[in-house]
Order: C-alpha cells, then sequence, then structure tokens
C-alpha cells in the first residue's frame, strides 16, 4: 500500500529519466504518455476510494468478529433497533434544516454585500468567511465554551433578559439545536462566496431592462436573479447537502451524539459503534446508509454535466 | 394598483433609481451595512472569545467574572503550550503530514489534470468526471474500511500503519487529490491551445509544455489547489481520531481535543489558546493570500 501511495514521486522523476531511456519512443506516443500521468491517479482512486467504498459492502455482511457470513444480519439488527430510527431521524433534521438554513443566510448576506459600493466589499467578505477558514474541530471548541453550561457566555448574557439558564447542550432539543447552529454557522460562509460570486456574473443589462418593465425588487429577484443562479443554487445545495448528512466534526465534539443519542448523525453513530465499540460490520452498516443520497447527487450532477458538455 | 404602489414606497425602484440618489438608496445602504455588522458579529463571536478565554489565568475563568471581558490578561497559557513538549510534537505531526501531503498531492493531481486537460485519450471524458464523483465520497464512509484495510496490512506484511502518523500521508490525498485536480483541469483547459502548439513547434516534449508552460501560466490555479490541500489536511479531524492514538503519533485537532480535556476536568484557558494556535495557520494564509484562497472555493463549483 505504501508503495502504491509514494508512485507519484517515483513517476514524476520517472518522467525524466526514462526520456533518456529506452522507452522514448513509446513515450512520444501521446496516449502512453497522458495514460502514465493519470496513473496515479487512477491507483490512488482505485485503491483508496474504490476498493474501501465495496469493501465496507462486504464488511456489512460478517458478524463481530468478520469471521462468518451473516447476510443482511446487521440491517436486521438495525432496524430491530430504536436508536437507529432516532438516528435516521436526526440525520435528517439536521441535514435539511441546516442546508436551509445555510442556503438562505448565505443567499440574503450575499445580496447585502453585493448591495455595498464595491471599494468596501473586499473588508466585508473578508470577516465573513473567517468562520469557514477556521478548522471546524477547533471552532467547534469555541462553541462548547460558548454553551459551556456552568460559565455558558451566553447564558450569562441571556441572563441579563431574565431567560432562565438554558441547558444548551443537556437538553435533547437544545442539543439539536446547538449542533444546527454550530453547523449553520461553519457552513453559510460557504454558500454566500458562492451566490456572491454568482450574482456578480450576473449582467447589469437585465436589472436595467427589468427596471424599464416597472418590475419591483421582489420580481427582480423572482424573474432576474433566481433563474440567472439556478445552476448555483442547485449544485451548491447538492454539494452541502452531502457535506452535511456526513458531517462529523461539529457533532462529535459538541455533544458526542448525547444527551441519550439524541444528537447522533450516521457518522458519529457509525464511528461508536465501529471503532468505540469495536463492531466494524455494523459501524459499516450504519454509514451505508449515507450512500443513497451520495447516488441521487451523483445522477444529478452526472446529468448537469452532459449537458453542459452538449452546451458546449 | 394600490398594492404596488405600497411596495414601490418599500423598495428602490425604477423611479427611485433613476431619479436622484435619494433617500430610499441611503436606507437601504444602510440597512445593508446594519444586516452585515449583525452577521459579522455573529461570525466573529466564536474566534474572539477564543482569544478573550486564551488571555485569562484559570483563576479568573473559574471566579465566573463576565465572560466577554479579561480583567488581568496574561500571556501564562501560551507560555505554558508552547513550552510543552507534547503540544509541540501536536505541531510537529501536523506540519509534517500537511506539507507532504500538499506536495503529494500536487505530484499526482497536475500530470493528470494536464494529461486529462490536454490529451485526449481513451476514457479521458469519463476519467475526469469520476474523479469529481470521487470527490463527493465522504471521509465518513470510507473510515471504517480502510481501519479494517490497513489493520490486515500490517498483519500480512508487519509493516504497522495503524497508530503512525504517516498513515495519514496515504489517507488524505483522497480528500485532496481529486478536487484539486478538477479545478487544475479547469485551469489547464482555459489556456489557449496556441501556446502549447507553439511549444510543440519548437520542439518541446510534452514535459516540458507541462514545466515551461502550463505551471507558470496556470500558476494562481496551482496556488489555490496548494491552499486547499494544505486547509483540508490540516484541519482534518476523523481520520487522526481513528487511525492514531498514541500521543506522540497524533496531529493538532485530535491533540488538543484528546490531551487537554483529561477527564471531566476542562482547562478551559489552555484548550481555547490550543485552538486559536490550532487555527492560526489557515488563517494566516487567508489573511495574506484571500483571493487565492477565494478562486479555489469557487472554481469547484462554477467550473462543474
Amino acid at each position: 500500500m505504501v508503495d502504491v501511495v509514494f508512485q507519484p514521486s517515483t513517476v514524476a522523476r520517472a518522467g525524466s529519466v526514462r526520456k533518456r531511456a529506452s522507452l522514448r519512443t513509446a513515450m512520444k506516443r501521446k496516449s502512453t504518455a497522458a495514460f502514465l500521468m493519470t496513473l496515479p491517479l487512477i491507483l490512488l482512486i482505485a485503491i483508496l476510494v474504490i476498493y474501501p467504498a465495496f469493501y465496507s459492502l462486504h464488511l456489512a455482511t460478517l458478524n463481530k468478529s468478520m469471521q462468518r457470513f451473516v447476510g443482511f444480519g446487521n440491517f436486521e439488527f438495525l432496524f430491530r433497533r430504536e436508536t437507529f430510527w432516532l438516528v435516521v431521524k436526526q440525520s435528517c433534521i439536521f441535514a435539511i434544516t441546516a442546508v436551509v438554513f445555510k442556503a438562505l443566510i448565505g443567499f440574503i448576506v450575499a445580496h447585502f454585500v453585493h448591495n455595498i459600493p464595491v471599494k468596501g466589499q473586499r473588508k466585508w467578505r473578508g470577516m465573513l468567511l473567517v468562520p469557514w477558514v477556521i478548522p471546524p474541530a477547533m471552532s467547534t471548541l469555541a462553541w462548547l465554551w460558548l454553551f459551556d453550561p456552568s460559565y455558558s457566555a451566553f447564558n450569562y448574557t441571556l441572563s441579563f433578559f431574565g431567560v432562565g439558564p438554558i441547558s444548551w447542550t443537556g437538553d435533547p432539543d437544545w442539543a439539536r439545536f446547538s449542533v444546527i447552529l454550530v453547523n449553520i454557522w461553519y457552513g453559510a460562509p460557504f454558500f454566500m462566496i458562492m451566490y456572491l460570486a454568482s450574482l456578480k456574473s450576473v449582467p447589469d443589462q437585465l436589472y436595467e431592462a427589468a427596471a424599464i418593465d416597472g418590475a419591483n425588487w421582489w420580481q427582480r429577484i423572482w424573474y432576474v436573479t433566481l433563474p440567472m443562479m439556478r445552476n448555483i443554487i442547485a449544485i451548491t445545495t447538492l454539494f452541502s447537502l452531502i457535506v452535511t448528512f456526513a458531517n462529523f466534526d461539529i457533532v462529535r465534539i459538541l455533544t458526542s451524539g448525547g444527551p441519550l443519542d439524541h444528537t447522533h448523525i450516521f457518522a458519529t453513530w457509525a464511528f461508536r459503534v465501529g471503532i468505540e465499540g469495536s463492531d466494524i460490520p455494523l459501524g459499516a452498516s450504519v454509514s451505508l446508509f449515507m450512500f443513497p443520497i451520495l447516488a441521487v447527487a451523483a445522477i444529478f450532477i452526472l446529468r448537469d454535466i452532459t449537458k453542459r458538455g452538449n452546451e458546449a | 394598483m394600490t398594492g404596488t404602489m405600497v411596495i414601490d414606497k418599500a423598495a428602490p425602484t425604477r423611479k427611485v433609481k433613476y431619479g436622484s440618489i435619494s433617500r430610499d438608496r441611503t436606507w437601504a445602504l444602510r440597512w445593508s451595512y446594519f444586516f452585515l455588522t449583525l452577521f459579522v458579529i455573529f461570525s466573529l463571536v466564536p474566534p474572539l472569545y477564543m482569544l478573550i478565554t486564551s488571555l485569562k489565568s484559570s483563576a479568573e475563568i473559574s471566579a465566573a467574572t463576565n465572560p466577554w471581558w479579561v480583567f488581568h490578561p496574561t500571556l501564562s497559557n501560551y507560555i505554558e503550550l508552547l513550552t510543552s513538549n507534547q503540544f509541540l510534537t501536536f505541531f510537529r505531526n501536523s506540519a509534517l503530514v500537511s506539507i507532504f501531503v500538499v506536495t503529494i498531492t500536487m505530484l499526482i493531481s497536475v500530470p493528470a489534470a494536464f494529461a486529462l486537460a490536454r490529451m485526449r485519450f481513451w476514457g479521458s471524458a469519463t476519467l475526469a468526471t469520476g474523479v469529481f464523483l470521487t470527490y463527493l465520497i465522504p471521509d465518513t464512509l470510507l473510515f471504517l474500511p480502510l481501519f479494517k484495510m490497513f489493520a490486515a496490512f500490517g498483519d500480512l506484511t508487519g509493516i504497522q500503519l495503524i497508530n503512525r502518523w504517516y498513515v495519514l500521508l496515504i489517507v488524505y490525498p483522497t480528500l485532496t487529490v481529486p478536487f484539486c485536480t478538477w479545478i487544475m483541469i479547469g485551469y489547464f483547459a482555459s489556456i489557449p491551445k496556441e501556446l502549447d502548439e507553439a511549444a510543440i513547434i519548437d520542439g518541446a516534449s510534452w514535459f516540458q509544455t507541462l514545466t515551461r508552460i502550463f505551471i507558470p501560466v496556470a500558476l494562481p490555479g496551482l496556488i489555490a489547489a496548494t491552499i486547499f490541500a494544505f486547509t483540508v489536511s490540516w484541519a482534518q479531524f476523523l481520520y487522526p481520531l481513528v487511525f492514531t492514538t498514541s500521543t506522540d503519533q497524533l496531529v493538532l485537532p485530535v491533540g488538543i481535543i484528546t490531551s487537554l480535556i483529561k477527564g471531566d476536568v476542562f482547562n478551559w484557558g489552555q484548550i481555547m489558546t490550543g485552538a486559536l494556535l490550532g487555527a492560526a495557520p489557515p488563517l494566516i494564509i487567508y489573511a495574506f493570500l484571500m483571493d487565492y484562497y477565494i478562486a479555489g472555493l469557487t472554481a469547484g463549483a462554477t467550473k462543474g
């Protein structure tokens, strides 16, 4: 395995060696050269992405000690467990709510940034993108400290408004709210930057034409901005849905799935079962449930790519 | 009719826009600034709070004074962490892993992107699409089979990979290479064909066209891809958490969480200092190379 991954350096170095060597004629042929240049990439993807993906399908059919084939036994076991259904529910709530709010906030903030004079936009954009730059594991620690039950900075602030201490990560509903809030905080800047880039590419003439036709600002957004941004909105949302669905860092650090497994999503529960509970096959079965959403996303993206290919 | 009249008053519309740059426009601007300020506060509270807490002594934290203000600022947390061997080991491991991963990523993805963008060969279009699709397969789907694979590999060959920091050099490229290849394909494809045709006519080999023409011309894209690879490998949390356990093999994010949190005792001053120091390298890169950072971020989606 080591050899395979270190291949790129040997290939790159070998490129210059090979030129001098007898392989010279073969190298001159375009397709051979091209194939050799992509070989490290193909090997990397085949061995460390495609193979493990199929291997996890195989793993999911084994028993805990990985010696016996149990078919769909792991899935039957999962379907009978209440925690599993809790995880399914929470994964959907988490991903959908977070993505909707990230998309909305990103859209709104992008408009505000677009609205102010170009000169100052850089500064504001720079500050707004900071959550996306900080490693999520580090920033979630800051949130954990903000949510701290006894010294919580939030509860301290809320106490001035007479709002009683909130158990941010201790109460199931508040814990759900907290993990979603942190995810929105982390992900909204990404949407903002994407929308801002596509807002800038909408030609001004369209807005002028709309204004001449007497469109108000809502109509301008609905009939000009949204159709022009449709592609980017779709792809960003799809992309974010995958990432949010597969999220691990935030939930793991903020609540570790607690209280009472109420905030577990597929990834954190797969980790709990597979690594901490050392039942790798069961963990693999859990993580396989992230696959359908991936497949749907892949189909949409493939369709989009082929469509663009035809246009070009 | 009356409906539109009301809306007309509420927002800058045709009449306003083509009249003077009037009151409504200034008000829209003021509202924009107002809401932007709110969102900036929301964005910057956690990092600022890290900074505030990192300047406090444990006595001040447990005294539960106003959490938003430092009454007796001290650098003791920073001194303690930066002189602790353990923390420096985490930092070194993180730096080593990130630098190696960036190098490996570039060595794999630049030639591959060049081949996929310029040298059409059998299956190249499918491969380019496939590369993007693999980028969508999340780490949380692969960590269990990979763990099992590395364990089996260790049993088979006697080469221990689990619980060694260099195992991360093998797995991190799966996160960085597909995306970097994808954005480099975009940058390379935008280079005019005449440029490399001229080079070929002058007798340059494919390798020379790549190093003398493509890499210099697509340098902004290369920088964006490098920044992306660095940020991803610096921030990755799941793989090191699964594959490494001994304290001398840990990278920064995992190290801070497993070593500074001892049981139920949270030394928040130190944790926040560690988190801030861990967030510093990406933040510094971002502060200086913001445009490249954003170019890399948007290139992936606008070209896909």
